[in-house]
C-alpha cells in the first residue's frame, strides 16, 4: 500500500510517499531523516501533541493553558481532551507544573504562569 | 518630556527580541511600551504548539515561547511599561503614550516599531446579508476561548484558510463544536501545510478551495451562511450557492500590519507588504526608526519574527552608538514569480551577509530563485516547492555586495 | 401610573419630542421595541443636515427643514453632539442636469434657503479638487452640514431622561386599547403602560402603530438604503457633502465626510417588503461604488470598513404626516419622516408641541429646573495631552485604552454604560463611544468591552449581547 503524507515536522511541508510492506515502511520524497521517521510513524503509530486549557479552581473565571509533554496516540486525542476537561489546578501555577501524571504514557503540563 | 536611548513600541515576540538584541549590543537604556498587562502579545492566546523549532530547537506553545523571551528581557535591566498605548510618534522620535498613570512623552534616540498586525474584518470583505452576533475574526474567537475560557459557538463555518482560522478549526472541534466547512476564495490555501494536515485533515473538516461566503443570514444570532464557488476572477458562481446552517462564522482572511503610527510619523510604506520600507538592518526611511515583526511584514513563523527583531535591535543599537550605516545602498525588486522582497533597500560594502526574505505569487513546484544585480548573479537557491503561505529566505554573501550599484532583483524559474 | 404622554419609538423624532416635552411639568414615557434607542432609520442614514432646497415649496417638509436647520445646530451645541457645517455641493454631469440645478436653486430661494450659488465645473473642482472632471456645474449650499445621527438621538433621549422622561426598552407594542380616555398599551412580552395622550413616532412601523391605535389611514413603503463606510484614510477625499442631481429614488448616492472623519458613500434606494429587511446586497454594493466613483473617481473602495442598510419610512404623498388623529382623540401621528427628517427633528418637536397645545386638554407648564444641556460625553477625547494627563491622575480608568483604532478609554466606556440612556449591549457601547467603530471593527476591543459591560451590569460574560436578547456572543464556558 502506498500512502501520500505531507510532512509536518518542519514548515517545508515535504510531500512524502510511504510504501508499507508487511510492517516495513519505505519513504520517498523526504529531505531529512526526521521526515523519514515521521512518515514511518504516521504509517505505523501516528501521534499528536494535544494542547488545551484547565480550570484554575481557586481563581474566578481563570484557566491555564496546558499541553501533553510528548505526543499521544492520534486515536486518543478526544479521550485526552476529556481527561484534561476533568482536571483542575490551584494557582499559583508555573510553566512546566504537572497537571495530569499519566495520560497515555506522558504527562499534561501547564504552559503558562498564573499568579495566585 | 523624559529621555531614553531606545523606545520599543510593542512587547510581543518582535519587541522582546529586539530589546534583548539592542541591550546585548551595548544600549542599556531600553524601554518597551506595551498595550497589554503582560508581555508576549498575541502569543499569549496561541496555546497550540509549534513555536520555536528553528530558533530554540524545541517545539513550544505560544505562552512558553513568550516566556523564554520575557525571561531574557527580565534578566536585563530593560524598562517595561505595561498597560500603556503609544498614541503618537513623530519623525523626530518623540513617542507619546497613554496609560492609567497619565500621558508619557519620551524623546528617544532611536525607536523600534513592533506593533504587530490586526485581522481583516467582515466590513472590509463586503459580504452580503445581515449583521447578527456570532461573526468573529478568528483571533478574537481565539482570545475569547483561550484567554477568557468561553466557547463562542457550536456549529461553525470558517472563511479563509489563514493559519489562525485553521488552528481555531481544530481548537473548536476539540472543545466539542462542529466545524462544517472552511472556505478559501483562492484556489490554494494561505495557511501552513502542517496546519492543513493537523487541523483539518486529522478531523475530516472539509476545505473548499475557490469558495467564499456569499451571504450571511440571521437577525439576532447567526443562523447560517450561503457559500458559493467563485470563478477565476473571484466572482460568485450563482448556481453553486448552497446554505449551511451554523451559529458561528470565523473570519481568517488576512492580517494587516498595524501601521497607523508609522504613517502618522510620515514613514514611507511598501504597498505590497503594507509595512515600512526598510534596509537590511530594518531601518525605515526615517533614520533612527526601525521596524520588525508583523508590523513590517506578516510572518508565518514566530521564529523568523525573533530573527528579524534581532536585526532591528542590533541596527538600532549601532545607530545609537555610532550613527549606523552611512554608505551607498541599492533597492531590491521582485521579479518573475516573486510578490515582494524584504528588505526593500540593501546597504552595499558593509562586509556583512544579507538575507532576503520573499514570498512567491502562487504555489509552485520545484523552482530556482536567482538573485541578480544587473548581470551579476549574487545568489541562487533551489526549492522543492514554494507557496505564498511560506516565506523564503535567500542569503547574499558579503563579498558579492561590495561593488553593486544596480537594483537587486529576485526572480524564480520553474525547474 | 398613567403617564401624560406616551411616545412610541425612541428614534431621533421620538427622542427630540421627548426632550421638548421634558421642558414641561408633565410625565412622559418613551416605548422602544429594541434594546437601545436609535435602532431604526435614526442609526442608519446619511447624517446630513440639508440646506432645504430640495422639498417642494409649501410642503411640511420644506417648512420643517428650513426652520429646523438652525434649531438643530443649536440642539447639537447644547447636547454636545458632533456636527460640522461643511456645506454641500450638488453636482451636474450634463446640460440637462445643470438645468435641474437651476430649478433646485429657484426652489431653494422660494424655501428661503440662504447663501446658495451655482458654480462652473472648474470652480467646483477648485472647492473640491477630487471631483470628477465630468462635473459641468454645481449648486453650492453653505448652510448644509453633517451630524452624527445616532449620537443626536442618544443625546436627545438622554437629555429627556435627565429631565424626568422615562424610557422602556424591549417594549414591542402589540395592542392599544382606549379605556375611558386612557390609552392602555400592551406589549408582546405582556407588559402594560397607560397614558392620556399617545404620540406615534414609530418610524418605519408607524403605519402598524396607527392601525393598532384605530387610525390606520396611511401606509409606509419601506425603502432600503445601503451604505459603505470607509476608513479615515479616505475621509480626506472631500470636505463638502457631494450630492448628485436627485431623481425619482431620492437624493441619489452621496459622497461625504462624517463628523468622525470617515468617508460615507450611499445610499441606494430599493423597495423592501418589511422594515426589518436590512440586508446588504451585491447589487447595492455595486451601485454605491459605481455612483460614488462617478462623483469622486479617486475613492479607494478597498478601504471600506463596514457596510450597513437603513430603511426609510416613506409614504405615497411624499410629505411628512404630522397631525392629530381625526378619528382617535388624544392620538397624534408623527409619521412618514424620511429625508429631511433628521434636519427637521427639532422643528418637528416644536411643531408637535404646538399641535398638543391646540388639541390636547392639558396644561403645559414650564419646569423651573429644566436643563437642556447634556454633559459632553467626548470631553476627554477633545482634551489636550496635558489636560488628559491631569484628568487621568484623578480618573485612572481614562488612561487605559480599550479600543485601539478609535483610542477609546475604559473610562469613556464605563461612562457610556452609566449615563442616560445607559448602554446595555456591545453595539450600544459602540454607538456611544466609537469603541469598535474603527478599522478593526471590534476585533481587539470586543472581549474587553464585553467584560466591562458584564462588570457594570453585574452579569456573567455569557449574558452580554451584541444588540439585545437573542444576540448573545458566547455559547457557554469551556
Amino acid at each position: 500500500m502506498i500512502k501520500n503524507i505531507t510532512c509536518i515536522i518542519c514548515p517545508k511541508g515535504c510531500s512524502l510517499t510511504a510504501e508499507i510492506n508487511e510492517g516495513i515502511v519505505c519513504v520517498n520524497g523526504n529531505t531529512c531523516e526526521r521526515g523519514k521517521q515521521y512518515a514511518t510513524d504516521e504509517c505505523l503509530n501516528p501521534t499528536r501533541t494535544v494542547t488545551s486549557m484547565v480550570r484554575v479552581s481557586n481563581k474566578c473565571n481563570c484557566m491555564v493553558s496546558v499541553k501533553t509533554v510528548k505526543p499521544i496516540p492520534k486515536g486518543k486525542i478526544f479521550e485526552t481532551m476529556e481527561l484534561i476537561r476533568g482536571a483542575e489546578v490551584c494557582a499559583p501555577v508555573s510553566i512546566g507544573d504537572v497537571i495530569l501524571e499519566d495520560v497515555f504514557g506522558t504527562q499534561v503540563i501547564a504552559t503558562k504562569n498564573i499568579d495566585r | 518630556m523624559i529621555k531614553h536611548d531606545l523606545v520599543i513600541v510593542g512587547g510581543g515576540p518582535a519587541g522582546m527580541a529586539a530589546a534583548v538584541a539592542a541591550y546585548d549590543s551595548g544600549v542599556k537604556d531600553v524601554v518597551i511600551i506595551d498595550r497589554d498587562a503582560s508581555l508576549g502579545g498575541i502569543l499569549q492566546q496561541c496555546i497550540h504548539n509549534g513555536f520555536g523549532l528553528h530558533k530554540l530547537g524545541e517545539e513550544l506553545t505560544g505562552p512558553e515561547y513568550a516566556s523564554v523571551y520575557e525571561k531574557k528581557v527580565r534578566e536585563r535591566n530593560i524598562t517595561i511599561y505595561n498597560d500603556m498605548m503609544v498614541t503618537c510618534l513623530t519623525a523626530d522620535k518623540i513617542v507619546t503614550a497613554q496609560g492609567s498613570s497619565g500621558i508619557l512623552k519620551i524623546q528617544a534616540k532611536a525607536v523600534i516599531l513592533a506593533m504587530g498586525c490586526r485581522e481583516r474584518s467582515r466590513g472590509a470583505l463586503n459580504i452580503c446579508g445581515t449583521r447578527p452576533a456570532g461573526i468573529y475574526s478568528a483571533g478574537t474567537a481565539q482570545k475569547l476561548m483561550n484567554c477568557e475560557g468561553y466557547s463562542v459557538g457550536k456549529k461553525v463555518v470558517i472563511l479563509g484558510s489563514g493559519d489562525i482560522g485553521l488552528i481555531m478549526a481544530r481548537r473548536m472541534t476539540l472543545e466539542g463544536a462542529k466545524v462544517e466547512a472552511v472556505c478559501e476564495i483562492m484556489p490554494y490555501s494561505g495557511g501552513l501545510t502542517r496546519n492543513i494536515v493537523q487541523c483539518l485533515e486529522d478531523y475530516n473538516i472539509p476545505l473548499y478551495l475557490s469558495h467564499t461566503v456569499a451571504e450571511i443570514h440571521g437577525q439576532k444570532r447567526l443562523e447560517g451562511v450561503t457559500i458559493a464557488q467563485v470563478d477565476e476572477n473571484r466572482r460568485i458562481i450563482e448556481n453553486t450557492k448552497r446554505f449551511i446552517a451554523c451559529d458561528t462564522l470565523l473570519l481568517s482572511v488576512g492580517l494587516i500590519p498595524e501601521n497607523e503610527l508609522t504613517k502618522e510619523a510620515g514613514i514611507p510604506i511598501d504597498n505590497i507588504t503594507n509595512g515600512a520600507i526598510v534596509d537590511e538592518n530594518r531601518q525605515t526611511l526615517v533614520p533612527g526608526i526601525f521596524a520588525c515583526g508583523n508590523v513590517l511584514q506578516v510572518h508565518d513563523l514566530v521564529d523568523y519574527v525573533s530573527d528579524e527583531a534581532e536585526l532591528a535591535g542590533n541596527g538600532a543599537a549601532q545607530y545609537i552608538l555610532n550613527g549606523g550605516c552611512k554608505g551607498d545602498s541599492v533597492c531590491t525588486e521582485a521579479g518573475n514569480g516573486v510578490r515582494y522582497v524584504l528588505p526593500q533597500r540593501v546597504n552595499t560594502g558593509t562586509g556583512k551577509d544579507v538575507s532576503l526574505f520573499l514570498r512567491v505569487t502562487k504555489p509552485y513546484g520545484k523552482v530556482r530563485f536567482t538573485v541578480k544585480s544587473s548581470e551579476n548573479v549574487l545568489a541562487k537557491a533551489v526549492r522543492i516547492k514554494a507557496a505564498p503561505g511560506e516565506m523564503e529566505k535567500i542569503t547574499i554573501k558579503a563579498d558579492l555586495l561590495n561593488n553593486i550599484t544596480e537594483p537587486i532583483t529576485v526572480e524564480l524559474e520553474e525547474v | 401610573m398613567v403617564y401624560d404622554f406616551i411616545i412610541a419609538g425612541a428614534g431621533v423624532i421620538g427622542g427630540m419630542l421627548a426632550r421638548e416635552l421634558s421642558r414641561y411639568n408633565i410625565s412622559v414615557c418613551i416605548l422602544e421595541k429594541e434594546n437601545d434607542v436609535s435602532m431604526g432609520a435614526s442609526k442608519a442614514n446619511s447624517g446630513i443636515v440639508h440646506g432645504g432646497f430640495d422639498p417642494h415649496p409649501g410642503t411640511l417638509k420644506a417648512k420643517m427643514n428650513v426652520e429646523g436647520v438652525d434649531l438643530l445646530y443649536q440642539a447639537a451645541e447644547d447636547l454636545h453632539v458632533p456636527y460640522k457645517k461643511n456645506g454641500s455641493l450638488v453636482v451636474a454631469f450634463s446640460e440637462t442636469e445643470a438645468e435641474h440645478l437651476q430649478m433646485l436653486y429657484d426652489r431653494g430661494i422660494e424655501n428661503k434657503v440662504e447663501g446658495m450659488s451655482i458654480v462652473s465645473g472648474d470652480e467646483a473642482r477648485k472647492i473640491e479638487p477630487n471631483l470628477s472632471e465630468k462635473v459641468v456645474s454645481a449648486l453650492v449650499v453653505p448652510s448644509a452640514g453633517i451630524i452624527c445621527p445616532y449620537e443626536l438621538t442618544i443625546a436627545a433621549v438622554g437629555n429627556a431622561m435627565d429631565n424626568g422622561a422615562e424610557l422602556k426598552r424591549n417594549f414591542e407594542i402589540s395592542e392599544i386599547i382606549k379605556e375611558d380616555d386612557i390609552f392602555v398599551i400592551n406589549s408582546s412580552a405582556k407588559e402594560q403602560v397607560k397614558g392620556r395622550f399617545f404620540i406615534n413616532c414609530a418610524g418605519a412601523f408607524s403605519d402598524k402603530i396607527a392601525e393598532l391605535a384605530g387610525d390606520g389611514f396611511f401606509k409606509i413603503i419601506p425603502r432600503a438604503g445601503e451604505y459603505l463606510l470607509l476608513d479615515k484614510s479616505e475621509g480626506i477625499r472631500v470636505s463638502h457633502t457631494i450630492f448628485q442631481v436627485p431623481n425619482e429614488n431620492g437624493k441619489g448616492i452621496l459622497v461625504s465626510p462624517t463628523v468622525d472623519n470617515n468617508l460615507l458613500t450611499g445610499p441606494t434606494a430599493a423597495k423592501v417588503d418589511t422594515p426589518d429587511d436590512k440586508n446588504i446586497t451585491q447589487k447595492g454594493i455595486d451601485t454605491v461604488i459605481e455612483y460614488a466613483k462617478k462623483s469622486v473617481p479617486s475613492v479607494d473602495f478597498r478601504q471600506v470598513i463596514t457596510s450597513f442598510t437603513g430603511v426609510r419610512s416613506s409614504e405615497t404623498t411624499g410629505d411628512f404626516i404630522i397631525k392629530a388623529s381625526e378619528k382617535v382623540q388624544g392620538l397624534i401621528h408623527v409619521a412618514a419622516i424620511d429625508s429631511p427628517g433628521l434636519s427637521s427633528c427639532v422643528s418637528i418637536a416644536k411643531y408637535v408641541t404646538g399641535i398638543i397645545k391646540e388639541n390636547c386638554n392639558i396644561e403645559l407648564e414650564l419646569k423651573k429646573d429644566w436643563n437642556g444641556s447634556r454633559e459632553n460625553p467626548h470631553a476627554f477625547r477633545n482634551m489636550s495631552d496635558e489636560e488628559k494627563s491631569e484628568y487621568i491622575k484623578l480618573h485612572p480608568e481614562y488612561g487605559k485604552i480599550v479600543c485601539r483604532c478609535e483610542k477609546v478609554s475604559e473610562g469613556e466606556i464605563r461612562d457610556a454604560i452609566r449615563r442616560n440612556p445607559i448602554a446595555l449591549d456591545i453595539d450600544g457601547v459602540k454607538r456611544r463611544t466609537r469603541s469598535g467603530m474603527g478599522r478593526c471593527q471590534g476585533g481587539f476591543c470586543m472581549p474587553n468591552v464585553m467584560k466591562i459591560l458584564a462588570e457594570e451590569n453585574g452579569a456573567e460574560l455569557q449574558a452580554v449581547t451584541k444588540k439585545g436578547n437573542g444576540s448573545e456572543q458566547l455559547t457557554g464556558r469551556l
